[in-house]
């Protein structure tokens, strides 16, 4: 139980960049991109096949977030350029991704278990610091004996995803930024502040395609494969992340929403390990259980509201007659 | 400043919708110049403006900004030379956004928008002193969501975010015609002080006839695409609504549509 958690908060955290990805594109630029069901599997693909033909992970992990870009730029073109519906071009864009994909592997799943990953690299680097046992001690002396192999994905995870999240924060608030932002609220204004609103759609769909790809070649290298069909439905979990994270934790300042929306991830992850728990459900089921969740995360907060409303009302209602009564005896 | 040369724009020509929306509009403003525009609705007002900003391409004709070809520059890039100011209250500002992070998108106009940040500490400052001539108490707002004001105060913040960088050329589209009187009322004095202050070249289109004889120093009036009527000066200050009619009557040899347009 313990190990599962621990694995289902160590992959939250990888799925987080892709949620952020989602973040900028959903809410920032108001784009609903589907293209993401596409590049994740572009960057698993892409850092696979250039892990198995020799190239340092690092570099294959970074070659997958380019790839993801320009993956994501093409669907920015279809939409400013080629004037297609922004969900449109998403769609169209997984779909040419579905073949591209295939086309990079050159076989419908790519095992890595033989390679050298960006985090079996850390782990050798890892073990020799003594931070495992450090925490391992820690949590024996609780009384749990069942404790993690490593701890080295879980801390360095953390650190990446905070780092691309304050960068996020950081982007979002330069001059650039304030442009992208206005390009998702009112259009017409920002180019009648000369913004070039086609460009920053453009490099703001790629930019989130490509976090979207980087998180998709970690998770390849996390799970130990590549697969063409691991993007199916992502963008609802990246939606998932982003409407939990935010009716969870609040979306007050641009900082507080993207560690929501990181938050997010994570619990969706702990809830769909908890729910997989159940004997009556299936693997399988793993869809439906994220699409229950996304539909209580949108129902329930505005439920909730219209309801403390009803409330605030008869309350209001009530003192008001008993009032009327005292002022009648 | 302003010129434009023999513009004409068509819209679905050659159908039975077709409509001339503007024919060879010739005009030169000069440096300062403050235009009012009056006209019933589909003179062609809103299209000339839509024009000058690079909304709309004419079909013939030459327009520059400062002796500079304008006439192919897209929207996004002309509008480092217009300020605009729109009908929407809701149009000019970004809702989800702060009032120092609009100022700070509009201050960016006229300059290439880098990788720093938008609102700096010194930046404050100046954006404190400009809206305080507002006088609307919005200084003490700084980090108040735009959508949270009134539609009065947002068209007053998009005036000012419109005019604070000193365009070249700035157009008023109907920007006093969503608003109650009282409002009203104020953002026009407000324009006025504002165009005054920056000496700015300014095209403003009303529906307002006393708006337009108490406003600046020259008037068109438009009719079916064309101006037809220009007034400048002593000659402007001079006009009543009265002697506006009668002069559309006159060149017209019709009943200006009274009933489209505002007396008041």
């Amino acid at each position: 139980m313990l190990i599962s958690l621990f694995g289902a908060f160590e992959s939250g955290i990888i799925y987080a960049i892709m949620a952020l990805g989602v973040y900028l594109t959903f809410r920032v630029l108001d784009f609903p991109d589907l293209t993401v069901d596409g590049s994740f599997v572009t960057g698993a693909a892409v850092a696979s096949i250039a892990i198995i033909s020799g190239i340092p992970p690092i570099i294959a992990t970074l070659m997958a977030a380019v790839a993801g870009f320009f993956a994501g730029c093409v669907t920015g073109l279809l939409h400013t350029k080629g004037k297609i519906n922004s969900l449109l071009s998403g769609i169209l864009m997984m779909i040419a991704l579905y073949s591209i994909n295939l086309r990079i592997m050159g076989q419908p799943t790519l095992p890595l278990l033989n390679e050298t990953t960006i985090f079996k690299q850390l782990e050798s680097i890892w073990a020799s610091t003594g931070i495992n046992s450090f925490f391992n001690s820690i949590l024996g002396s609780l009384g749990m004996d069942n404790t993690p192999a490593t701890w080295s994905i879980l801390i360095v995870m953390i650190i990446v995803t905070i780092a691309i999240k304050l960068l996020t924060d950081y982007y979002l608030k330069t001059e650039v930024g304030l442009a992208l932002r206005a390009t998702g609220d009112n259009q017409k204004m920002i180019r009648s502040f000369s913004a070039n609103t086609d460009t920053l759609i453009i490099v703001g769909v790629g930019f989130s395609n490509a976090l979207v790809a980087f998180s998709g070649a970690l998770i390849a290298q996390h799970g130990g494969f590549a697969d063409v069909g691991m993007g199916i439905g992502l963008i609802i979990i990246g939606l998932a992340s982003v409407i939990i994270g935010e009716a969870l934790f609040g979306t007050k300042t641009i900082a507080r929403t993207t560690l929501a929306v990181i938050g997010g991830a994570i619990v969706y992850r702990i809830v769909v390990t908890l729910a997989l728990q159940a004997e009556f459900l299936e693997t399988g089921d793993m869809k439906l259980i994220t699409a229950l969740l996304v539909i209580a995360a949108l129902v329930a907060p505005k439920a909730i509201r219209t309801r403390r409303e009803k409330k605030r009302r008869l309350q209001k209602r009530t003192e008001l007659s008993r009032y009327k009564v005292e002022e009648a005896s | 400043m302003l010129q434009l040369q023999d513009i004409a724009i068509t819209f679905n020509e050659g159908t039975p919708d077709e409509k001339k929306a503007l024919q060879s509009i010739k005009l030169e403003l000069k440096k300062g110049d403050f235009v009012t525009i009056i006209g019933s609705n589909g003179a062609g007002k809103s299209t000339l403006m839509n024009v000058i900003s690079g909304n709309l391409t004419p079909d013939v004709g030459e327009i520059s900004i400062n002796n500079k070809q304008v006439t192919h520059l897209p929207e996004y890039k002309r509008s480092a030379f217009i300020g605009r100011v729109f009908q929407d209250p809701m149009a000019g500002t970004a809702p989800s956004m702060t009032i120092e992070e609009n100022l700070a998108m509009a201050y960016a106009r006229n300059k290439k928008r880098k990788l720093r940040r938008g609102v700096t500490a010194k930046r404050k400052v100046l954006f404190r002193e400009y809206l305080e001539t507002l006088n609307l108490g919005l200084e003490d707002r700084l980090t108040a969501k735009v959508g949270l004001l009134s539609g009065g105060e947002r068209q007053a913040l998009s005036l000012l975010m419109a005019t604070f960088t000193d365009p070249d050329i700035l157009l008023l589209d109907e920007h006093t015609a969503a608003l109650d009187p009282s409002r009203a009322e104020l953002i026009t004095q407000l324009t006025y002080d504002i165009v005054e202050k920056f000496d700015l070249t300014t095209l403003m289109v009303t529906h307002n006839m006393q708006q337009a004889l108490d406003l600046g120093n020259r008037l068109f009036m438009m009719d079916k695409g064309q101006v037809i009527f220009d007034v400048e000066g002593q000659e402007k200050q001079a006009l009543t609504i009265e002697k506006l009619l009668h002069e559309f009557q006159r060149i017209r040899g019709e009943q200006f549509e009274s009933d489209k347009a505002v007396l008041g």
